[in-house]
């Protein structure tokens, strides 16, 4: 990818990826957080939550992951924060949907902003998501 | 004033804010885990998998995902999750943002502590939001990855 193609505006292929209890539970083995809201529903219910919830760092770590496809390289993300704006809740049956979308916000020399977008049943679930990431491979 | 003069029982004691707390113990970071963790997200980066693809690229070894970092920044912040002084009932807890910079990927082989200082500790609505930031320090003092997390204590309300 060439710097000069990228310019305020440019649309990063979206992505939809299907999150089921699986998915979570694989989650919670690798990321170490076994929070019981995350695998359990009647833990969940009982502390006012509407199903399981998606760990907010698995809704985070694969809201980038368009970037990092289009991009090419997981190491150019300089940057990235969010804010939890609502829960994913992943019913037993179905699980849910989670859409990810990604825009070019700014380019200064070699480096983009990216704002990011995550949206399940309507909800935004991640807020002021940006990303900044070097455009070119550095020479080593 | 002391935590137990602190008006509200659910509030956290804003004067913890500013106070730092000791690295956690050392995190060394393994191909397994990156390759588990990218996995567990649906990644598709090769540089997570495969150590030549890492090197190909510039990497001493197999990179870590931009999120990886949370694992060992959690670590740090678990120090002020244990303070009495802070007073955070953890099951009233809710994250409510996170950020982090690179100043390089974590890779495979490196070894890091994590460094947790609390920033702000600010009441609203009834909740008490807390924000930790921690940075990720290699035995040499290369600050690999600065944390940023904001937690919500919910109050009664």
């Amino acid at each position: 990818m060439s710097a000069d193609r990228v310019e305020e505006g440019t649309v990063i292929p979206s992505r939809t990826v299907h999150v089921d209890r699986a998915t979570l539970i694989r989650y919670a083995g690798a990321s170490g957080d076994f929070n019981v809201i995350h695998w359990d529903e009647q833990v969940a219910k009982s502390v006012g939550l509407p199903d399981v919830i998606a760990h907010g760092m698995w809704t985070m770590g694969a809201a980038i992951q368009p970037v990092v496809d289009w991009l090419g390289d997981a190491g150019r993300i300089t940057s990235y924060s969010v804010r939890f704006s609502a829960p994913v809740p992943v019913p037993h049956d179905g699980g849910a949907d989670v859409e990810f979308g990604a825009t070019v916000k700014d380019v200064q020399g070699d480096t983009a902003t990216i704002d990011i977008t995550a949206t399940s049943g309507g909800q935004k679930v991640l807020m002021r998501a940006r990303a900044t990431v070097r455009l070119e491979e550095q020479s080593a | 004033m002391g935590r137990d003069q602190y008006p509200d029982a659910m509030a956290v004691n804003p004067e913890v804010a500013g106070r730092s707390y000791p690295p956690s113990e050392p995190y060394v970071v393994s191909r397994a885990k990156i390759a588990e963790f990218a996995a567990a997200l649906g990644a598709t980066d090769q540089a997570h998998f495969d150590p030549e693809v890492a090197r190909s690229r510039g990497y001493a070894d197999v990179i870590a995902p931009p999120t990886f970092a949370v694992m060992i920044s959690q670590q740090g912040d678990a120090n002020v999750m244990r303070d009495p002084d802070a007073g955070i009932d953890y099951s009233r807890l809710v994250h409510g943002e996170q950020a982090f910079e690179h100043h390089r990927p974590l890779v495979a082989g490196d070894e890091v502590q994590a460094t947790t200082t609390i920033e702000k500790v600010r009441q609203a609505g009834g909740h008490s939001m807390v924000t930790m930031a921690t940075k990720l320090t290699t035995p040499d003092g290369e600050v690999v990855t600065s944390a940023t997390s904001v937690v919500v204590i919910r109050g009664d309300s």
